[in-house]
């Protein structure tokens, strides 16, 4: 009968230990849920923010070409000083003086003064719209929550994945629970197995929730083969959860491995294009960041989800998550301490 | 039927420049009750990890129930139950549920009403193990090294930190194991906890024997009858000799404290007549006098000049 098994029972305390922590079901379940509905409302709209542009009082030519312009928000000041002030908090995106020609003060290092920069340019040289003509961009699988959703998706695999076993080895180590555990004969093939076991529990709970919530009610495409996506999500979890047990494989407390695990994740959450695509940085580094497993993940979750992508087209990303469940894995064995 | 349960010979383990355990030997016999006991510090978890094959020691031969860690570690496992010095259960799981994991574990094992009803726990069954109290969780862990039905029982300090009810719930769960032909190896710091429960105790500090055989015995070694403290008024205690006092009538040892001397008297009538007169003489009032009988704490001051437990 199952009820003597080892592993079943290691695997079956896990999980509810889990469940009896409602803080920890909203990091995992509730959470993603929120900031993927945030942002995902937030941008679905598609309309683009308007630009803040300053203006003196006295600028009463530029007043007259700039009112109106599309896009563009105008302010005004009475005082070249306020004007200053409100540009280097933020608060305008740039600052227009007239003269001849006009002069655009700005900070080039931010993004939004170089789209202000382009509309006021437009609306003063009154480029025609017939010389390039628009067509806005509104079909599912393009817009930013399109984007986001897969990343999203990766980084919680690899949030749930890392804490769920780094924390929880860590604390059992802490409580003397594992020391406990080698006086009896429990096989350390059942206490590991019993991680993962448990790991595969929530990672389905977790994938199908937030996939459902995406296409329901953010209106995102999925267009993957239901066994690729699978499979990819399989060797996510299991990728992150052998990095997890090698962040945790030595360290005594429970503070010591969320240093730890923050230290893994840090990188990744900047660099694996999770809110941003990762082309943003230098293409010297692109291969690089492609080998990190959440560049991997999220690459193929995109691959999958958005393009309907073939084992084909994913198994360069498989290998690198591949290379991710090995490696840690063999070397948190290797490390592992028990007290 | 008697035989030995556990034997170590040179049982010796160094952290570092630390010596913690320094050539130790131990014997324990089957169906009985040794106690290491000995202040904090000095080598008793080192030494009872060591016999569970949780520390590798640096030199020594250690036999549990006639198999060695070396060759017969998954059966040693089967045969032995432990509760360590600090494990703190998952706190979101039930009393049952800890026990059902801990049972998932043998072959061989005993019901988990049986277990829970071994340390009266039955009404907490279904309790989490966080709403438990100190002695309740304690009791809780005894369970979990009593489930397999073990014949050999590691217990690293059980009631430290326990109020006097919840020691000694512990100590008739341990007693009730021990009528059932169980063997205990406990470690103590309690010198009544070493008297009541066990046959045979050992006295322990630096990670040496300095003393072992029956409470009645290691005591007898002090060769008095009782232990007479007293604490003079007003620094009188400088004034009195140690040459005065060990010429009186049955003292046979004089130790101080900072205001206070204890004699050990192998007639507590005589010496206490002649101290009271000496003081008499020499005009020291007392603030209190107190006699009892020779104590494990007694013979641990006796070796080494220092208490068993932190003042
Ligand atoms: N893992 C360790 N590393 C270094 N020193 C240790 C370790 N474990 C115990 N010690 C030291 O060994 C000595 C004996 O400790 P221990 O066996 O825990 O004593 P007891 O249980 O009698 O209080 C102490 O001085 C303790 O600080
Ligand atoms: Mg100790």
């Amino acid at each position: 009968m199952l009820r003597g098994s080892a592993l079943l029972e290691l695997t079956r305390q896990r999980v509810l230990a889990f469940l009896r922590r409602p803080e920890a079901v909203f990091w995992v379940f509730a959470f993603p849920l929120v900031l993927a509905a945030v942002l995902g409302f937030a941008f679905k709209s598609g309309k683009a923010a308007s630009s803040r542009i300053a203006l003196l009082e006295e600028s009463s030519v530029l007043f007259e070409r700039l009112e109106g312009a599309p896009n563009v928000e105008l302010e005004l000041f009475s005082s070249r000083v306020q004007a200053e002030l409100a540009l280097r908090n933020g608060h305008v995106d740039v600052l227009v003086l007239e003269g001849e020609p006009p002069v655009l003060r700005l900070d080039a290092a931010r993004q939004e003064a170089e789209v202000a920069r382009l509309r006021v340019l437009v609306a003063i040289s009154e480029v025609e719209s017939d010389r390039l003509a628009l067509d806005e961009v509104t079909e599912r699988g393009s817009r930013y929550i399109d984007f986001l959703f897969p990343g999203l998706l990766g980084m919680n695999l690899m949030g749930t994945g890392l804490w769920a076993i780094g924390f929880a080895v860590a604390d059992m180590r802490q409580r003397k629970v594992l020391k406990r555990f080698l006086v009896t004969p429990m096989r350390r093939s059942s206490f590991l197995g019993s991680f993962l076991l448990a790991r595969l529990v929530f990672l389905v709970l977790e994938v199908v929730c937030l996939t459902l919530f995406a296409v329901w009610v953010l209106d995102v495409p999925f267009r993957a083969g239901l066994l690729q996506y699978a499979t990819l999500c399989l060797f996510g979890a299991i990728g992150f959860a052998g990095l997890g047990l090698l962040a945790a494989s030595r360290v005594k407390t429970t503070e010591g491995v969320s240093g730890m695990l923050n230290f893994v994740m840090m990188p990744m959450w900047l660099c694996s294009g999770v809110f941003f695509s990762y082309e943003r940085f230098p293409d010297a580094i692109h291969p690089v960041l492609r080998l990190l497993p959440l560049t991997a993940m999220n690459d193929a979750l995109r691959a999958t989800m958005l393009e309907g992508a073939g084992f084909g087209q994913i198994l360069p990303e498989l290998g690198v998550l591949l290379f991710w469940t090995v490696v840690p894995f063999f070397l948190a064995l290797k490390l592992f301490r028990w007290s | 039927m008697s035989g030995t349960a556990l034997q170590a010979r040179g049982l010796v383990k160094r952290f570092g420049d630390l010596t913690a355990v320094n050539g130790l030997d131990l014997e324990v016999r089957t169906g009985t009750c040794l106690a290491l006991l000995g202040p904090n510090g000095a080598g008793k978890t080192t030494t009872i990890e060591m016999l569970e094959g949780l520390t590798r020691p640096d030199q020594g031969t250690i036999k549990v129930l006639g198999l060695t860690w070396a060759g017969q570690a998954q059966e040693i496992r089967e045969r032995i139950g432990v509760q360590l010095q600090e494990t703190r259960l998952t706190e979101k799981i039930t009393a049952k549920e800890t026990l059902r994991l801990f049972k998932s574990f043998y072959a061989q094992s005993r019901s988990i009403e049986e277990a829970l009803g071994i340390v009266k726990l039955e009404d907490k069954a279904n309790d989490f193990v966080e709403t438990l109290s100190g002695g309740q969780q304690q009791r809780l862990t005894l369970a979990c090294a009593l489930i397999s039905k073990p014949s050999l029982l590691f217990l690293d300090e059980p009631t430290t930190g326990l109020d006097p009810q919840a020691r000694r719930n512990v100590w008739d769960i341990v007693e009730s194991f021990k009528s059932e032909g169980g063997t205990v190896l406990l470690t103590t710091h309690y010198m009544e906890e070493a008297e009541r429960l066990s046959e045979e105790v050992v006295i322990v500090d630096e990670g040496r024997v300095i003393a072992e055989g029956s409470p009645q015995g290691v005591i007898g070694r002090l060769e008095a009858e009782s232990i007479v403290e007293l604490h003079p008024r007003d620094g009188g205690a400088q004034r009195l000799e140690d040459a005065q006092l060990l010429g009186l009538p049955g003292v046979r040892d004089v130790r101080r404290a900072a205001a206070s001397i204890t004699l050990s008297v192998t007639d507590t009538q005589a010496s206490v007549g002649a101290l009271l007169g000496l003081l008499g003489e020499q005009g020291i009032a007392l603030e209190t006098l107190q006699t009892h009988a020779p104590t494990l704490e007694d013979v641990f001051m006796d070796l080494t000049g220092r208490h068993l437990r932190d003042a």
